[in-house]
């Protein structure tokens, strides 16, 4: 038996950056990592973009990742890679399964869940036809793009405009393959302005929305989709059925956070982000458990994965050593245009807390408005709101002494 | 010249001209639309970041140090191919300087070692 003051599962930015501060804060720490080095998604991402906001320069995935890899070093921050963490008890007893170790049991007084997310796939969403290879997760496919070095296809149809399909449409292309389309079932794409001007208008590959793959076609390696338009209830238009020739399709449609592992820990869970319901020190239900970044809920911005980690990992540290407050906790109520914010519960107290939240469709000119006993605490108007593109509001706690309302006014 | 503005989620249509050596911007709603569009017209750059193949079958991921006119970014990928690295190779080390003589370097964006 080893036993640690916090256990971080997984090695990702959110799990380096809980670790992090955990050991700032004065913790002994174990960072858990499946994969045989820590970075996790980052070291795929070889496109810049990410660091804007925490280091002020625009990094790309592997030199973002790199800077937080040698802050664990720095700190001496224990780390077991290539082990998989098959099973946790509600009083925080881990079991893992390491490539060198064998079998290992851990004791942990806190844990941080950190296990990132997983991508939607053709099954999931019930994409119609045959079962040929060639058929691939934008993510995987860049996994095998960017790290073993293979190009997964040379005729490209990419469904979804989430950001890692943009991102790929534009990779695929610089490896010398022909993207011919992005399809995307809604009326709007959930990828930033930025990546569908310099992903896809740079390099002129179409975009249709409200479009869909009805099918795809081929034996043993993909030989074709079909293509149609989808009505206002998300129907196929059978009239708009049209073959186009493709060796490859890539499937960017959704993220879902990877919380297989707690599954029967009796945690409360968010039916909207389908990751834990946390405090904001980011204290799940079950005592002890913690969760940041994409387990809890799907960030766009690495910087702000990071944020929720230091929050996470200091908690952590705070909790083992018996100082992390609780008692009254207000809800935070998303209503009228906003999808979900997060943390779901505020704990009272001093100091400021930032809410995060997400609207639910394009909204031009709307209004936030942040209520708390009917008394307004915050508004801000946007000129535009996307559901791509997460936004935040500072709030002070001691004016919090209700359950808080988040809530869009919007103009007809 | 029809541009879509990058700088928030609006994405507005601007139209983009030179006219009697002036260069006017139509249809942004903000100040930032309008530099965006000015730069655009009159030289867009883009930073690229690709791979190279290492001498032992890996790849290493990389980057131009700087943005470069993205009518060269083609160009420059191209001249990628023939190039192969010996580890080890460490973050911002140089690949090839002054890449296709466009005054930026190609640096390592990931470890090799």
């Amino acid at each position: 038996m080893i036993n640690y003051d916090v256990v971080v599962i997984g090695g990702g930015p959110a799990g380096m950056g809980a670790a992090i501060s955990a050991k700032e804060n004065g913790a002994n720490v174990l960072i858990i990592e499946r994969d045989d080095k820590l970075g996790g998604i980052l070291n795929q991402c070889i496109h810049n973009g990410f660091g804007l906001h925490y280091f002020h320069v625009e990094l790309t995935g592997p030199e973002y990742a790199d800077r937080f890899i040698q802050r664990v070093q720095e700190l001496q921050i224990d780390v077991m890679t290539q082990t998989f963490v098959i099973n946790i008890t509600a009083d925080r007893m881990l079991t893992a399964v390491s490539a060198t170790e064998g079998i290992v049991e851990i004791s942990a007084k806190a844990i941080v869940l950190a296990m990132g997310c997983r991508e939607r796939t053709a099954g999931a969403i019930q994409l119609g036809g045959d079962r040929p290879a060639g058929v691939w997760t934008a993510g995987l496919a860049q996994k095998l793009c960017n790290i073993d070095g293979y190009l997964v296809g040379k005729n490209v149809v990419v469904l979804g405009s989430g950001d890692i399909g943009l991102i790929m449409a534009r990779r695929m292309t610089y490896e010398g393959a022909n993207v011919i389309m992005v399809c995307e079932v809604m009326p709007y794409s959930s990828g930033l302005k930025r990546n569908i001007v310099q992903c896809l208008n740079d390099y002129n590959i179409p975009l249709y929305f409200k479009t869909t793959i009805a099918e795809i076609v081929g034996k043993d390696r993909v030989e074709g989709v079909v293509i149609a338009q989808v009505d206002d209830r998300m129907q196929i238009i059978s009239s708009t059925r049209k073959y186009v020739e493709c060796d490859c399709v890539l499937l960017s449609v959704g993220l879902i956070p990877e919380n297989d592992l707690v599954n029967g820990l009796g945690i409360k869970m968010s039916p909207v982000t389908t990751g834990a319901e946390v405090d904001d020190y980011r204290h799940t239900s079950v005592e002890g458990i913690f969760s940041c970044g994409n387990v809890l809920h799907v960030h766009d911005l690495v910087d702000n994965v990071s944020a929720e980690a230091f929050i996470a990992g200091a908690s952590a540290t705070k909790y083992a050593k018996g100082e992390l407050p609780h008692g009254q906790s207000y809800r935070v109520i998303p209503q009228n245009g906003v999808r979900y914010a997060l943390p779901q519960r505020i704990i009272a107290g001093e100091g400021k807390v930032k809410v995060y939240y997400r609207v639910d469709n394009i909204y031009k000119a709307p209004r936030v408005v942040v209520k708390c006993n009917g008394e307004e605490l915050y508004s801000r108007r946007y000129m535009i709101m996307a559901p791509g593109e997460m936004e935040s509001v500072e709030l002070d706690k001691e004016k919090i002494v209700g359950d808080v309302v988040i809530e869009l006014e919007v103009q007809q | 010249m029809n541009i879509t503005c990058i700088n928030c989620p609006m994405g507005c249509q601007m139209v983009v001209d030179k006219i009697d050596g002036v260069v006017t911007v139509k249809g942004n709603t903000c100040p930032r639309g309008r530099t965006y569009g000015i730069q655009e017209y009159t030289l867009p750059k883009r930073m690229v970041t690709s791979l190279v193949r290492v001498n032992d079958g890996r790849v290493l991921s990389v980057k131009t140090s700087d943005s470069i006119p993205k009518d060269k970014i083609i160009h420059c990928l191209n001249s990628l191919k023939d190039v192969i690295v010996a580890p080890p190779i460490h973050i911002g080390d140089c690949i090839v300087a002054n890449i296709c003589n466009l005054g930026v370097d190609l640096v390592a964006t990931k470890n090799i070692l």
